[in-house]
């Protein structure tokens, strides 16, 4: 049976106004909370910022919101310059990284939520366990059949390895995956765009041998082919790689060992 | 005090604190040799700061010029300003080539040359022939090279059976008659203590550049694993050497590559002038960092500053071919659109000296052992305790880490450290029993921050101490100025006493961990300040406006600095090596540093 409400504690209710003092140039803050430690429903609290003494980004503010009005606000980061990927998450209705969205690039109140349908440690922090087993399960590393050179690189053209480019800078901030409806619908067993981008990666390196193996691992009606070109993937990436293009790469180069 | 937090035991071989470069490297190598090896992170591993390093990693392969292990050895020496010891330093330079093709034949996607190599580019210091042209050793993805770097090596560690134990924090090394048998780490995700005990524990743990208010590092540079050794009465090594990069972008902090230059980018001050020709008229604006950091603080200071307050610096690009930026700069074209709003092929970057990395650390040897000074032997080794990359003091980097050398230190002594345990470390060796007590003294800690409930918030008592750093211990020094510093970071040190944490969880309490970060890091802001006030000379990246030379005869030695609770600093010195490790090179002896 489809179930067509959310279980009664899955209800996200109204949660505490953090008022500003004072005027200023005042900017409300909407943030999804949820401790594991009480029995509470989830709830989304409002904060009022004072835009004039807060950095540019909605990390920025998020760090003043911790460091001034509320240190239990819960969220991961780490580099702050949108290399790490720790502070991925639904900013205005977009899966994106904090440190590079600009409060000015959103409109009016500022809604900010955990990565969507995965599950929720606290806060804004979800579990990503099952994200990392399936790049793990793509076996990311370089396999070959040749023995390296003892004294030198193993040599690759210029242009076999601007292959690699738009694939090798993904940062597994989980943006593009957790955006996927087919992956909300399938997340165990679809491996995603996050994944297979990276699959395609490896597939395509002229260093590497096992590619039969590789398309062989991925002919599964659910690991590759969930993806029905939604796109979501490429709009979310916020280093703007395309992992649906990949994984259209993918499925020809499946297509072509055929013929 | 243990009745109220569970502990659950893990018995390992070797346990590495720590999942960026040089920690990923160590596992690797120590899973190899059979070893039974757990790797701890705060961090998922691809979250760790290596990710953030740009411009490349240094190795004497010469695929693009000539190239000698030996001139990168001198040139290493020489930015190092005669502090770095130069056994490590031959180990690192001629290890390098090695390092960097294992890390290639392990699937690191380097940008190429027409032949098919591995491209290098120009960086600072970096040079031929002991000085007379300009080398390109850098070996580059891109300007990515860190991101490729750490994502292989954790890639690579997916093929071995390692326990990873990620988002636990480590709370405190477990010693016992000086040695180290373990440490003490909290799951975040669960809330749960756990007591990890090993015949190894490697510190890879990385910098504390969060002791200052700008800094190029990620927000979890804190420095735990140094802070740990010193709570464990042992000392840190070089505290005063911190390298501020020449060009973080002004305002946000976020770092922009000397590769930059190294690829033909050039700094400008208000008059358009390439000031860098005056200061080091051979090198130019491929000096070594504390040179450039210290001409365009000059610069600034003498009222040619860019900007509405002329208190920055640009860094230009706009004439390079937009295809050699496209393919060879992009990431930082996009940090400089996102942070500075510039489009770096149209216009110049506004930038300015931020601090960036810690020369100094956990003194150890070559093979990554710590050492300290014990009844006179300065090269006693601490048996059952490694450090490794930023957080150890080697030291390679002496006074001042050329560009590109602390990814190469990352991986040859991760191997190294690996290579050692697996001589000292037999696999399944049984564990003497651990005192009761043990863990007392670092749950009490924990348990005190936890439910501190004084009057000043954490993120305040961080502020004053960063501020404290930032305006009294910076590019400059004299020692009034540090004087004056060392009594405002005691006043922060005593403010800890007040320290309010208003979250009581357990599971992923961020407030507690940023409290005990800055626990962390407040030991480490006053030996630094503490070691800057002592010494009275100008060396690499410190420099004393009122000891403005290098004074070899009194401080060519490297600063041992212990911190008790209460704030009090006792300073000793270790000899620097002054010899090779083989014959196959000579002792570099002091000279002159100009660039």
């Amino acid at each position: 049976m489809a179930e067509f409400r959310l279980p009664a504690n899955s209800k996200v209710g109204q949660g505490k106004h953090h008022k500003a003092e004072g005027g200023g140039d005042i900017r409300r803050y909407k943030v999804y909370r949820w401790n594991p430690d009480d029995a509470e429903n989830p709830r989304v609290d409002t904060y009022e910022v004072d835009m004039s003494t807060c950095g540019p980004m909605v990390l920025d503010a998020l760090i003043k919101i911790k460091n001034e009005i509320d240190p239990t606000l819960t969220f991961r980061r780490s580099c702050r310059e949108g290399v790490c990927g720790s502070c991925a998450m639904n900013i205005d209705g977009t899966n994106t990284l904090a440190c590079t969205r600009a409060n000015d690039e959103v409109e009016g109140d500022v809604a900010i939520y955990p990565l969507p349908h995965l599950p929720v440690i606290k806060d804004l922090v979800p579990d990503l366990t099952t994200f990392y087993a399936q790049y793990a399960s793509i076996e990311p590393w370089l396999k070959s059949t040749s023995p390296a050179p003892p004294d030198s690189e193993r040599l690759q053209s210029e242009e076999d390895r601007q292959k690699l480019d738009g694939l090798y800078e993904c940062i597994l901030c989980a943006c593009c995956s957790t955006s996927c409806p087919s992956y909300w619908w399938n997340g165990d067993r679809y491996l995603g765009p996050a994944a297979l981008l990276q699959s395609y990666r490896w597939l395509i390196d002229s260093r590497d041998d096992s590619t039969g193996e590789r398309l062989d691992d991925l002919e599964d009606p659910f690991r590759l082919y969930r993806c029905h070109t939604i796109m979501n993937c490429a709009k979310a990436c916020p280093k703007s790689l395309n992992p649906a293009k990949a994984i259209a790469e993918v499925k020809k180069m499946m297509v072509q060992r055929r013929v | 005090m243990t009745e109220a937090y569970p502990i659950i035991e893990h018995t390992y071989d070797v346990v590495v604190v720590g999942a960026g470069g040089s920690g990923l490297r160590a596992t690797m190598g120590m899973s190899q040799a059979g070893l039974k090896t757990a790797c701890i992170s705060k961090v998922f591993p691809t979250r760790s700061h290596t990710v953030a390093a740009q411009g490349g990693i240094a190795a004497a392969l010469g695929n693009m010029g000539e190239d000698d292990w030996r001139w990168h050895m001198y040139d290493t020496v020489k930015g190092a300003d005669w502090l770095g010891d130069q056994d490590a330093i031959e180990y690192m330079c001629r290890e390098a080539p090695r390092a960097v093709l294992e890390l290639e034949h392990m699937g690191l996607p380097f940008s190429r040359t027409e032949e098919g190599k591995i491209y290098q580019r120009a960086f600072g210091g970096m040079t031929t022939r002991y000085g007379e042209g300009t080398a390109q050793r850098t070996c580059a993805a891109a300007d990515r090279t860190g991101h490729a770097i750490l994502h292989t090596l954790y890639q690579q560690s997916l093929r071995y059976d390692t326990d990873f134990f990620i988002e636990y924090f480590a709370l405190d090394l477990i010693i016992e008659d000086g040695a180290c048998r373990g440490v003490m780490a909290w799951n975040l995700e669960d809330g749960t203590i756990h007591l990890f005990r090993a015949h190894m524990v490697v510190l890879a743990t990385g910098g504390y550049g969060r002791s200052y208010f700008s800094c190029t590092s990620a927000h979890t540079c804190t420095g735990d694993g140094n802070a740990m050794v010193m709570r464990a009465g042992l000392p840190l090594q070089d505290m005063e050497f911190v390298q501020f990069h020449p060009t973080g972008i002004y305002g946000a902090g976020v770092l922009i590559t000397e590769g930059v230059r190294g690829e033909g980018g050039f700094l400008t001050n208000s008059e358009g002038e390439r000031f860098m020709e005056r200061y080091a008229p051979s090198a130019k604006d491929l000096a070594s960092r504390d040179v450039v950091s210290r001409s365009m603080t000059i610069e600034i200071r003498e009222g040619r500053g860019v900007g509405r307050d002329k208190d920055h610096i640009l860094l230009h690009l706009d004439h390079l071919d937009p295809k050699v930026i496209e393919q060879r700069l992009p990431g930082i074209s996009e940090s400089a659109r996102i942070f500075a709003g510039v489009d770096v092929t149209r216009e110049p970057i506004p930038v300015l000296p931020t601090v960036h990395y810690n020369m100094g650390g956990i003194a150890t040897n070559y093979w990554g052992e710590v050492v300290t000074l014990h009844e006179g032997n300065p090269d006693t080794v601490v048996p059952g305790l490694m450090a490794l990359g930023e957080a150890a003091c080697v030291s390679v980097h002496g006074a001042n880490r050329l560009g590109s050398n602390s990814l190469i230190d990352l991986v040859v002594f991760g191997r190294a450290a690996a290579i050692r345990a697996a001589e000292i470390v037999k696999p399944g060796e049984s564990h003497k029993d651990l005192p009761s007590d043990v863990a007392d003294q670092c749950l009490g800690h924990f348990d005190r921050m936890r439910h501190a409930n004084g009057g000043t918030p954490t993120a305040r008592i961080r502020d004053q101490m960063q501020r404290a750093m930032q305006n009294n211990c910076a590019v400059f020094r004299t020692g009034e100025v540090l004087d004056e510093g060392m009594e405002l970071i005691n006043g922060v040190w005593q403010q800890m006493a007040d320290i309010k944490v208003t979250d009581r969880s357990l599971v992923w309490n961020s407030d507690l961990v940023e409290s005990l970060e800055l626990d962390n890091l407040m030991r480490q802001a006053v030996v630094t300040m503490a070691a800057a006030g002592n010494r009275q000379e100008s060396r690499g990246a410190h420099a004393r406006e009122d000891f403005s030379t290098r004074d070899d005869e009194e401080w060519m030695k490297h600063t041992l600095t212990w911190m008790d609770d209460d704030g009090s600093v006792a300073i000793d010195y270790r000899p620097v090596h002054t010899y090779t490790l083989t014959n196959d090179v000579q002792y570099f002896p002091p000279q002159a540093r100009v660039y």
